[in-house]
This record gives structure tokens, C-alpha cells and sequence, in this order.
């Protein structure tokens, strides 16, 4: 398995705000081509490359170009989603932190195909240190014509604003992110409309992941067929994996699509430290299955990951030892989502709250296997009838997890049912 | 019932830089952040809020509703500092929980709460997106992590000075 | 138009139709929450999902709209299922105390629950969401019951331009509440009521003041009661009746046998208030006072005035409001007519208002000596103290209102719809003015449900410009023009409630449907009376001669007129 160096060329190599430095690099030469390419030419070439959002929800980039280009509007928006929220994800951290301008030149390539001329990063509050980074990179862009008015000579202008987040799992999701640009509480707006068609102040809006934006730039200069080359039949390109959790070598690391998960765990990720053994993985984040031992050995590409009972999200591999509890770990999950859910629709207000006393439950003794049925029921009403993604992906973590480590669970059930038939005696 | 006595220099502050961005809603959060950093005790009391609300156009209201909504903002006091304690799931099983309670140990406070020299409030946050250093934290907009008990005096001690120097 | 299959009805709806809207034409009910007919869509309660053929998940009908060719099942055993289980989640986090609950029986979320025939236990251990204040004189707000619909902020908001309330939170713990969790005495509500009108459930409720009414009855009180024009045109709807039914002969037998010793028409002191700012807006004119001049019935308007328009104070007519007018008269004139000591009068008004309840305690409300006013009751309340005394109000005999303020015109009659005070006064104002008789007394310009009329009269020569605003949004364009000098009116008429007085906090529960019907019935109550303007009203000559003298005199101050407050600090503390 080897590590290929695609969006992570630059990272440590190059002083991150200098837009010299990273055009020395054959940096902004995807966007200098654009240039003198038609709108439809760029999202041509993007739509070949097959590229698909890094986010987790992995929606074609070729496709939200094209919604966005189609929608008639003089003001248009690109904006790039840094709300890297997800736990056990790091990896927009390090292009935002090493390599800021490869994601300036997705966004401005971007713009040029959709017809906007206007983009804002929206940095979540928890990276406040990478501020000053991107406003220094920013700056030096605009001194050296790769942004700002008339790019590199051309009579196409753009520029990108920083703007920050306050702290919500929930924007992360493009149109809660848009609602909260606007200076609103960042509650997901119902669609249709979607965001190319009604974004940001009502615009025409194309939101993209921090990874997605890096790609773009490559893919232009080099080539859709070049960018084939590499991955799965399927799946194109390159992946950035965050590997976390229980083992030696946590971080971000780069390889082609479809590595498989059981190398990213001892590989690359080092294996599990002091003798411990592998309990679980949960893959996709927090929103993503949790796995057991026996099924880490799937290919890492979007298109077969879920039919391994995996998921792919943004790239995410918590690894998990046994010196954790799988019931512990799913109410850890939950607490997350009671404390995340933004509380607009009812499915995942009052739902997460309620799965989350449901699994306590389980380990305090008080949910039986009625319980477990109720579980599953509430887990089909969020996921059918949630309003936006993290509603409806709770399930994801809660059904795996059971489903992967059943025995475990009945262990418990049969506990709480014996003790609750035991205090029932002996109240008579 | 008005408990918020914020120093008339820094609302003074704040109105200024709120003054900046009048009729921009939309950075609310901006101007938020900042007054909130303004204020000293990274809070948004009322006082704060009535002098956004008149320099910027938006309602008192509306800045409530908002502020509310984001883990970043508190309406009521809190410390010089702010300690923000992952405990994700990356974190957690690299015992989050054990860091939060050596924290809560050494500052002889719980979560949620605020220490009696008003230099430290401690707090859960979800992901700060460093799970290469669990247990990982935030001090303000400085990273730490692993959080040990090793670590643990050395990095607040860091902050009491500061403290003291001013 | 699209041709589309619900439950496997073919039907064709025009391009951007919703699902719901869809379904209902097809006579397919979706239940909903969120939903309200007059306000934006939410999509947030879930209880409206439905399946579409194609798609993964089930989609909100009350947002989705329908293409080409979609196909519809809004009752398979999934979607019951689903629908089941979001009521159930909404009940666990309600307040079981339905059968106390002053929304008992005309409950959305009852309905909802009812058409679902959901009655299985409900699994989860009830959580409340604490906090029922119960601060407002007008408004009580429960956040153990609100379903966090979003209908009363963003009436309240949008509508209303007021933001008195607002979400607090995120999550499990969201909640509705007041800027820093004040309470909405100590915030900029206006005690309009319009939230309580939006809310679906029992989160929001008129502030019940029928108890204190009893106790003047039990203790022997010379218990009088003045009725608003608007109850006649909705006590009727919020006994069961269809909206726009009037009748206030039944109106005045049901008070009589619920208690009240004397019952009066509020048109007659609608019609005094005629007389004292047609005076007043002739002397502005007259004399170079400040214009526009802004009629001040409304005490919503006027607190929203008084707390984000402090400096345009001086616009608003110094007339007291009809009920207030009639409050001073009840315990001064009416006392040496009838021989009861005002001590012993307790005066009760009738009104579609929740404002008003704020209004009667206003400090400067005691002209008389007393509180002029001592308890306001609103249409709702009066509805349900009718409903408690067994009376069966469809069956009722008539009884006229009772004398010497027995006779209201048209002029006051039109009061409760916008554009009403503003017909009235023209009505006169023309007549004082050119001396001559007005022939068609119908100013159609200042009727009708836009935000806001503009109309110019010719008083022979004289070219009065109007401008009438109703909904306090409304009313905040209006006075921002006025502020910034762009607005060359010469007298504008706000109501606060959207519709005008007929749309009240206080009265049954409104749409813009039912509204039509309650505006038809004002007007056709106008016209049947003998007497439409109101300076032709016996009783007001009569009481000019006997006891007031003249408008804006002496006495007409000190009983009629009232002074207003800067309130801008509530945007201070």
C-alpha cells in the first residue's frame, strides 16, 4: 500500500500563505487554464474526472456545477464548507493549515465555471488558529493576481472572504451553514430548493468540501484522464483517511480510493499499541457504522463500502480497542447527537434525546428488549423523516451497532429483564 | 432583572466595533466572537448584547436566539479562560473522561463551571478536530493534547501567569 | 399544470403546488402541525410526511412541491407508522394536562392525535420544558406545552415586527422564550395576542381574568359591562357558529343572564372618540399641529409606539380609546344618572383584545378616581363563561343594549375592521368641514385586508391625504416613512391586529378565510343601521349638552383625553 501525494503535495514543503511558493509548485495552473476555458468546458472536464464531495454525502462536483451554472442569477456564490465538524476528521484542518491556496484555486475555478465571483470559507470556530493563516494567505493571493480583480490578466475577478462559525455540529450541513452565514441560528432549510437554485441571501449557491476544492485545481491541470488513472473502477482520484482512535500512528494520510480498511488500520495507522486487541472500527464518523473485528477487511471506495456494512463519509477510521465497552461507546455516540442536533424538526430533537436515554438504558438496566424493538422503530422515524442529513444518518451508528455486536447486546438485555422479573418479585 | 454591569470602556469597544459591520446581519457571528473576547469574560450579558443590537440594527432578541444556538457563546459569565474538553468519540476512547476529571481535580471545579478567581471555566466540546493528540483540548484558541496528569499544571500554569502579569 | 396521482386519484394541480395542497384538493387530509394557512412554510413537525414513488425517504407534503407525473401515498403502514411515532415524541415532550387546558377540545395537536387515532401508551417518560409565566396582564406563555412550531414567533416577527419571542437553546433543550429569558412583561410584547392566535396548542392563552368577574358578581358589585363592535361579529363564531354570524340581541341576553346588571354598547363611545379626534385632526389642520396625526384606539399600537417610535409620540391623537372613553363615563356620568356610587361599579369590558388588559391598568386610566376600567374579558373568555352558565346561545331570545349609552351608528359599528375608524372619521370630519351632507357615506379605498391603504378625500377644496395600516409590520413601514419626513399624510389609522380589531388576540381562533367572513359581517352591520355617522347620534348630542360641553373642551380633557410614555428602555435592561 503505498501513499500517494496528490492533495498533500504541498503540506510541509511549501510556507502555506505564500501563493509564490505554491505556484512554483505548478500551483494556480489549473485555474490559469480554466481561464481560456468555456464555463461548460470546466464543468465538462470536472464531470469526467467523475470527482464526487468529500464530505461524506459524496454528491458528483461535475453535477452541482452544472445546477449552479444553469440558475439564472447575476450574484452567485461558491462557498467552501471548512466546518470540518465530524468527528474523527482532521483532514480539511491540514489543507486549510498547509496548503490553503489549493483550495482558493478550487474555489476560483469554481466560480469561473458557475459564473460567481464571490466565495466565502466558512471556518469552524474550533480552528480558530488557522484565522490568521488563511487571512495572510489570502492577502498574498490578491498581491500575487491569483485573486482578487482580473485573475492573472484575465477579465475574470473573484475573492473569498473568511467567515467563522460559533460552534454547531449541524452547519456543517451546506444549508444550515447558509443559514448561519446569514446570521441565523444554523437550522437546515427544507428542500427543494436546493442551495444551487436558492443558497446563500437567495443566491444561487455551490457549496463544497475543503478536499473537493483541492481536487479541483489538480484535475484541471492535469486532466480528467490523468485523474482517472488513479483509484477504483468506480471511484476515482485520491482519498484523504483520518485514522484515529486506539492506535499507534494517528493522522491524516493520502492513497488512492478503495485502500482497504484493514491496511489503514495496521499500515498505516500502526496497529493497536500495548497489546490491546481490536473491538471495533467505526468508519464515516460519528454518523458512520460501527463495525466489528471480523468485517474490517473492505475496500475504502464509496461505491461497495456501504454493501460492506461500512460507510465512507468523509474518510474517517476511528479504531476502537477492548479495553472500551461497544455499549459505552454507542451512548457516547448518542450523547454526541442529543448535544448536536439543532432542534428544528422533531424527528432529531426529540429522537436523539430519546435513543440516547434508551441506550443508557441498556447499560443502567432499565431498557428490555421492548426497549431494543423501540430503538429500532425511532431509528427508522429519524432516518425517513428527519429533515436533513444528521437526523436521518443517527440510525447509521445505532443499527450497525447493534446488528455488528449482537451478542453483546443481548448479554445485557437478558441481564435487565432477569433483574427487572427479579424486582418485580419481589414487590409482591 | 439586570445583573450585567459590564466596564462602560468595553461596551465603548464593543459599540465601536459593532458600529463597523451596522446592517450587515449576516456577520453577526464576527462581531459576536470578537465582543465576546472584548468583554474579558467571554460572555455576551445583556449590557453587550443591547449595544450590538443598537449599533449593528439587529434585536436584542435576535442576538439571544442566536447566541444560544452555538456551543462558542455563553449569555452569562465565564472565566478569563475558557478550558474546552473534547469528548468525541476519538477522544473518548483515548480516556477523554479521565482528562476531564484530573481537570476537574486540579481546578476544583465541575463541568460547566467557573473557578472562584474567575481565571477558568471548563467546559465538554465536541470535536476540535485534533484527534492525533487525544485526549486533545482548547484554551481559548490554543490546542493541547494528550491531556495527561503530567500535563495538566504545566499548561494551566501557563495561563495563571498571564494572570498575574496583568 | 402537472398531472399527478395521490392515493391513486389522478388529479392535475398547477407547478409549484405542494403536496398538501395537492391532497386537500383531492379530498386527501393530511394532518400538520407546523402548518398554518397564513404564515410561511416550516416543514419542521414531520407529522405531514408522505411516500413518493422513486424516493428513499418520506418528504413533508406541507413543503414538497409536486412534478410531472409523481405519484403519492400519504397513508400506507409506514407513513402511519412514521407519523405515529414523530405524535409520539411531540406527547412525551408536552404537558399531559389536557383536560385543564383552556385549549381542551380546540386543540391542533388533540386533532392530530385524534384523526390518527393514536392511542397506545406512550413509551417515553414525560419531560417538561420548564417555565410558564404568567407575568403579561394579556398573554400567558407555557413552554411545557409549545411544540416548537415556530407559528407564534413568526407571527410575532414577521408580522408583527415585534420579536418578543425568540428560541433559546438547541436541541432537546430548545425552547421558547424572551430575549435573556426575561419575561414578556419585561419585554417588547405588545399584548396584541396574535401569537396566541397562531399557537396550535395551549402554549400561548389568553391571560384569564373571568375569576375576578365572578367575585364582583358574588360580591353584590353593580357589575356593568361595555361591549366592543368586534365582539358582535365573533361571539357568535366562538360559540360554534359560523364566522360572520352577528347578532348582538343574543350577545346582550347571554351577558345579562351570565350576571352583568347593565350591558352598553361600546359603539356609542366609538362614536365620541369620532367626535374628539375629527375635532382634533380639524384643529391640527386648523392650527399648524403636528401631522400626520395617528389614531390611538389601538393600546397594542400604542405600546409598540411608545417603546420603538418614542419620538413620534407627538402624532398620536391624545383621545383616550373608545373603552377608555367609556371607562371615565361609567364612573363619572353614569353614576349621578343612575345613583350607584362609583365604588361600587365595576366596570367590565368586552373585547376582542388581549391589549386591552395591559390598557385598563395604565396608571393614567383613573379619571374618574378609580381605575376606570376594572376588568377587560375578552371574546374567548366571555365565550366560555356563557358556555359554564348553560346557556344555549343559538336559542337565545334579543335584548337591546341598554340605555343611556344604548344607541351606537354605523360609524362605531365599523371600529373592529381597519379602515373603520378611518371611514368614521371622515364621515364626519367631511360634514363638519363643508357643512354639507355626505351622500354615499362608503369610503371604499380605506376597506379591504391590504397592509396598507392610501386614500385622498376632497373636502371641497380641502385635500385630506390618509394612510391606514393594520399588522404592526405594517404600521413600522408606515412610521419609518413618517420618521424620515417621506410621508405627507395628513391622518393615518393603525390597528395592531392583522384585519383590524376583527382579528384580535382575543377572539376564537382566526385565519384570512374566516377573517373574509367576520369583515362581511361588519359591513353589512353598518349598513342596516338607521343612523351611520356619528356626530347624528342622539345620545352623543345629548351628552355633549348635559355633561361634556364641547369636543376638546375642558371636560373632554380631563375625562377623554390621555397623555403616552417613552418606553425605548425596555431595549435597555
Amino acid at each position: 500500500m503505498e501513499e500517494v501525494r496528490v492533495l498533500l503535495r504541498n503540506v510541509d514543503r511549501i510556507n502555506p500563505v505564500s501563493a509564490v511558493d505554491y505556484m512554483n509548485e505548478g500551483g494556480y495552473e489549473g485555474l490559469k487554464k480554466s481561464l481560456w476555458m468555456s464555463e461548460l468546458d470546466i464543468i465538462h472536464e470536472i464531470t469526467e474526472s467523475t470527482l464526487r464531495g468529500r464530505g461524506g454525502a459524496g454528491f458528483p462536483t461535475g453535477i452541482k456545477l452544472s445546477h449552479a451554472h444553469n440558475a439564472r442569477s447575476k450574484n452567485k456564490f461558491v462557498l467552501c464548507n471548512a466546518d470540518e465538524g465530524e468527528p474523527g476528521t482532521n483532514k480539511d484542518r491540514i489543507l486549510l493549515s498547509k496548503d490553503p491556496n489549493s483550495i482558493f484555486e478550487g474555489m476560483a475555478i469554481a466560480a469561473r465555471a458557475i459564473g460567481a465571483d464571490k466565495g466565502y470559507i466558512y471556518l469552524r470556530a474550533e480552528y480558530p488558529y488557522i484565522v490568521p493563516i488563511l487571512e495572510q494567505a489570502l492577502e498574498n493571493a490578491r498581491e500575487a493576481g491569483c485573486l482578487g480583480d482580473n485573475i492573472f490578466g484575465s477579465e475574470f475577478s473573484f475573492d473569498i472572504e473568511i467567515r467563522p462559525g460559533g460552534g454547531a455540529y449541524v452547519c456543517g450541513e451546506e444549508s444550515a451553514m447558509i443559514e448561519s452565514m446569514e446570521g441565523k441560528r444554523g437550522e437546515p432549510r427544507f428542500r427543494p430548493p436546493y442551495p444551487t437554485v436558492q443558497g446563500l441571501f437567495q443566491e444561487p449557491t455551490a457549496v463544497f468540501n475543503v478536499e473537493t476544492l483541492a481536487n479541483i485545481g489538480p484535475i484541471m491541470y492535469r486532466g480528467a484522464d490523468w485523474y482517472k488513472t488513479m483509484g477504483t473502477k468506480k471511484s476515482h482520484g485520491t482519498k484523504l483517511y483520518t485514522i484515529s482512535g486506539n492506535v499507534r500512528n494517528k493522522g491524516v494520510y493520502e492513497y488512492e480510493v478503495g485502500v482497504n480498511l484493514k491496511d489503514l488500520i495496521y499500515e498505516a495507522g500502526g496497529g493497536i499499541p500495548d497489546g490491546r486487541k481490536l473491538l471495533a472500527v467505526q468508519t464515516g464518523g460519528t454518523a458512520g457504522a460501527i463495525i466489528n473485528k471480523h468485517q474490517i477487511n473492505m475496500p475504502m471506495d464509496p461505491a461497495y463500502v456501504a454493501d460492506s456494512g461500512g460507510s465512507m463519509g468523509a474518510g474517517d477510521v476511528l479504531v476502537i480497542d477492548n479495553t472500551n465497552d461497544i455499549v459505552d461507546i454507542l451512548d457516547n455516540v448518542l450523547s454526541f447527537f442529543v448535544h448536536e442536533s439543532c432542534g428544528k424538526c422533531t424527528p432529531c430533537r426529540e429522537g436523539s434525546m430519546r435513543l440516547y436515554q434508551l441506550a443508557s438504558g441498556i447499560i443502567d438496566g432499565t431498557t428490555t428488549s421492548e426497549g431494543m424493538e423501540n430503538i429500532r422503530e425511532l431509528c427508522e422515524t429519524m432516518r425517513l423523516a428527519s429533515l436533513c442529513g444528521l437526523g436521518q444518518s443517527v440510525p447509521i451508528p445505532v443499527l450497525s451497532c447493534l446488528d455488528n455486536f449482537r451478542e453483546i447486546f443481548d448479554e445485557y438485555i437478558v441481564r435487565n429483564e432477569k433483574n427487572k422479573k427479579i424486582a418485580a418479585g419481589g414487590a409482591k | 432583572m439586570n445583573t450585567s454591569h459590564t466596564p462602560a470602556m468595553q461596551l465603548e469597544q464593543v459599540a465601536s466595533l459593532a458600529r463597523e459591520f451596522k446592517g450587515k446581519k449576516d456577520q453577526l457571528m464576527l462581531v459576536l466572537l470578537k465582543a465576546q473576547k472584548i468583554t474579558g469574560h467571554n460572555a455576551l450579558p445583556e449590557d453587550v448584547a443591547v449595544v450590538i443590537a443598537e449599533e449593528m440594527g439587529v434585536t436584542k432578541n435576535h442576538i439571544y436566539d442566536f447566541a444560544t444556538f452555538y456551543a462558542m457563546f455563553s449569555t452569562e459569565k465565564r472565566g478569563k479562560h475558557v478550558i474546552r474538553v473534547c469528548k468525541s468519540t476519538p477522544c473518548h476512547v483515548n480516556k477523554a473522561s479521565n482528562a476531564a476529571h484530573m481537570l476537574e481535580k486540579t481546578l476544583g471545579i465541575k463541568m460547566g463551571e467557573t473557578t472562584e478567581d474567575g481565571q477558568f471555566t471548563l467546559e465538554h466540546i465536541e470535536c476540535i478536530g485534533v484527534c492525533d493528540r487525544a485526549p486533545a483540548m482548547l484554551v481559548d484558541d490554543e490546542v493541547y493534547g494528550p491531556v495527561t496528569e503530567e500535563s495538566i499544571p504545566g499548561i494551566l500554569s501557563k495561563y495563571q501567569m498571564q494572570g498575574e502579569e496583568i | 399544470m402537472v398531472q399527478i396521482v395521490i392515493d391513486g386519484q389522478e388529479t392535475e394541480v398547477e407547478v409549484g403546488t405542494t403536496i398538501l395542497e395537492a391532497a386537500k384538493k383531492v379530498g386527501v387530509k393530511i394532518p400538520t402541525l407546523c402548518h398554518h394557512p397564513d404564515q410561511a412554510v416550516k416543514a419542521n413537525c414531520r407529522i405531514c410526511v408522505v411516500e413518493i414513488e422513486g424516493q428513499k425517504l418520506l418528504q413533508p407534503s406541507c413543503s414538497f412541491p409536486v412534478w410531472e407525473g409523481m405519484v403519492v401515498r400519504t397513508n400506507t403502514p409506514k407513513v402511519q407508522r412514521v407519523r405515529s411515532n414523530v405524535l409520539e415524541l411531540i406527547l412525551a415532550h408536552h404537558a399531559q394536562e389536557c383536560l385543564f387546558c383552556s385549549r381542551n377540545g380546540n386543540c391542533e395537536l388533540q386533532e392530530v392525535t385524534q384523526d390518527m387515532h393514536f392511542t397506545r401508551e406512550v413509551r417515553y417518560t414525560n419531560e417538561t420544558r420548564h417555565g410558564k409565566d404568567e407575568s403579561s396582564p394579556s398573554v400567558v406563555r407555557d413552554t411545557n406545552k409549545c411544540i416548537l412550531c415556530g407559528r407564534c414567533s413568526y407571527v410575532c416577527d414577521k408580522i408583527q415586527s415585534v420579536g418578543a419571542l425568540c428560541k433559546e437553546g438547541r436541541g432537546f433543550s430548545t425552547k421558547l422564550s424572551s430575549a435573556y429569558g426575561k419575561d414578556l412583561a419585561d419585554s417588547t410584547c405588545t399584548n396584541c395576542g396574535q401569537c396566541i392566535q397562531a399557537c396550535p396548542v395551549g402554549a400561548l392563552t389568553i391571560h384569564d381574568d373571568t375569576e375576578h368577574v365572578y367575585e364582583a358578581m358574588e360580591a353584590g358589585k353593580h357589575v356593568i359591562a361595555q361591549v366592543a363592535p368586534a365582539v358582535r361579529i365573533t361571539i357568535a363564531e366562538a360559540l360554534g357558529e359560523n364566522p360572520g354570524t352577528v347578532n348582538k340581541g343574543r350577545l346582550v341576553t347571554a351577558m345579562k343572564r351570565v350576571g352583568f346588571d347593565k350591558v352598553f354598547d361600546t359603539d356609542f363611545s366609538a362614536d365620541l372618540t369620532i367626535m374628539e379626534e375629527g375635532h382634533e385632526l380639524l384643529n391640527r389642520l386648523q392650527n399648524g399641529g403636528t401631522l400626520p396625526m395617528v389614531t390611538s384606539c389601538c393600546p397594542a399600537w400604542i405600546k409598540f409606539c411608545e417603546t420603538s417610535f418614542p419620538e413620534e409620540l407627538p402624532h398620536l391623537s391624545t383621545c383616550k380609546s373608545p373603552q377608555q372613553m367609556f371607562g371615565a363615563l361609567l364612573k363619572t356620568w353614569y353614576p349621578e344618572r343612575s345613583g350607584v356610587y362609583p365604588k361600587d361599579i365595576y366596570s367590565v369590558s368586552i373585547m376582542p383584545c388581549t391589549a386591552k388588559k395591559f390598557e385598563c391598568v395604565r396608571p393614567e386610566m383613573n379619571s374618574s378616581g378609580y381605575q376606570d376600567v376594572d376588568k377587560v374579558i375578552t371574546v374567548q373568555e366571555l365565550a366560555n363563561m356563557i358556555c359554564a352558565a348553560g346557556i344555549n346561545f343559538a336559542d337565545l331570545p334579543e335584548t337591546e343594549f341598554d340605555s343611556p349609552f344604548g344607541l351606537g351608528t354605523g360609524a362605531g359599528e365599523i371600529f373592529g375592521a381597519t379602515g373603520g375608524v378611518m371611514e368614521a372619521a371622515l364621515r364626519t370630519v367631511y360634514e363638519v368641514v363643508t357643512g354639507e351632507e355626505l351622500e354615499d357615506v362608503d369610503f371604499n379605498a380605506v376597506r379591504g385586508f391590504e397592509g396598507i391603504k392610501e386614500a385622498s378625500v376632497d373636502l371641497k377644496g380641502i385635500e385630506v391625504k390618509v394612510a391606514i395600516a393594520h399588522g404592526l409590520g405594517n404600521a413600522r413601514k408606515l412610521m419609518n416613512a413618517v420618521k424620515a419626513g417621506e410621508a405627507d399624510y395628513h391622518f393615518i389609522e393603525v390597528m395592531a391586529c392583522p384585519g383590524g380589531c376583527i382579528g384580535g388576540g382575543g377572539n376564537p381562533i382566526k385565519n384570512w378565510k374566516k377573517m373574509e367572513k367576520r369583515l362581511e359581517g361588519v359591513y353589512a352591520e353598518d349598513k342596516k343601521l338607521p343612523i351611520r355617522k356619528s356626530h347624528e347620534n342622539p345620545y352623543i348630542q345629548k351628552i355633549y349638552n348635559d355633561f361634556l360641553g364641547e369636543p376638546l373642551g375642558e371636560q373632554s380633557h380631563k375625562l377623554l383625553h390621555t397623555t403616552y410614555i417613552d418606553r425605548s428602555d425596555i431595549f435597555k435592561s
